[in-house]
């Protein structure tokens, strides 16, 4: 069992050290390639808490469609060939006041999750989550689910509709 | 395994500080939506880990799925927004940008 643990601290170094590099990297560029790592320790971390199907579709929503898209974006609106490419932060008194307020509302959390008498019920172990979950969409979360996709149609069509050039 | 419940809600706390500090001190857009996708995902985290641990077994996943679901058409828009920005200012510095239309 220990190499599960070894597993674990591994993902959350890959997390921690990748998201750091995403906040704080001055290349807008290397922040969108520190998020692929980012998105693939979570995925890594939903494998150890028995999330198969969530993983998968953490795989290829986010590195596969928003990661993209994000690095379409970062294409489009900066001058790659030019010094346009980094990324500006507010002035030094916001950032440092903003960072102490961050790190301040980290270091409370982190002590109420280790303070609190977590009542733990460990879930039955299931061989693959993807039958349990599509049954529950069709019938707990069928209205949830519908609404979903009518929200994805309304933002295709959204998306489009503002991205559109006014004069062709 | 004995990383437990804590040790899944300390790496989400942690990513949720860094998303939002990303979002707070950043100027261009595109940087602040990657914070804003941190934060999700350290939501989600919370969701799959207490699903786990908390006996609310597949429902976790699901209001996990929502999330994603509702990140992309978030990320969908935002991107379009931010692309009419950029055609109008010819930069995505937030702070910059004080009216829609030209």
């Amino acid at each position: 069992m220990e190499i599960l643990d070894a597993v674990f601290y591994l993902f959350a170094l890959m997390i921690v050290g990748s998201a750091s590099v995403v906040v704080f990297s001055k290349n807008i560029m290397y922040s969108a390639f520190a998020l692929l790592f980012t998105l693939f320790g979570v995925a890594g971390l939903y494998v150890l808490l028995n999330a198969d199907f969530l993983a998968v579709t953490q795989i290829m929503i986010y590195i596969g469609g928003i990661l993209i898209l994000i690095i379409f974006g970062v294409m489009m609106t900066n001058k790659i060939r030019g010094v346009d490419i980094k990324t500006g932060v507010s002035g030094k008194v916001q950032v440092y006041s903003a960072g102490a307020a961050v790190l301040v509302l980290g270091i409370t959390m982190i002590s109420i999750f280790n303070n609190t008498e977590w009542l733990i019920k460990d879930a039955p172990a299931l061989d693959a989550t993807i039958k349990p979950i599509g049954r529950l969409l069709l019938t707990d979360y069928l209205i949830a689910f519908e609404a979903a996709s009518v929200l994805l149609l309304a933002a295709i069509i959204g998306a489009a509709m503002i991205a559109r050039r006014k004069k062709a | 395994m004995t990383v437990g419940l804590e040790g899944y809600l300390a790496i989400s706390a942690i990513l949720f500080c860094l998303g939002l500090f990303g979002v707070i001190t950043r100027k261009n857009a595109i940087m602040v939506l990657m914070g804003l996708e941190l934060i999700l995902n350290s939501a989600n985290i919370n969701f799959v880990a207490f699903a786990k641990f908390g006996g609310m077994n597949i429902d976790g996943h699901i209001a996990a799925i929502f999330v994603i679901i509702l990140a992309a058409a978030e990320a969908a828009v935002a991107l379009a927004i931010v692309l009419n920005i950029f055609q109008n200012y010819k930069h995505v510095n937030i702070d910059e940008v004080d009216s829609l239309k030209e």
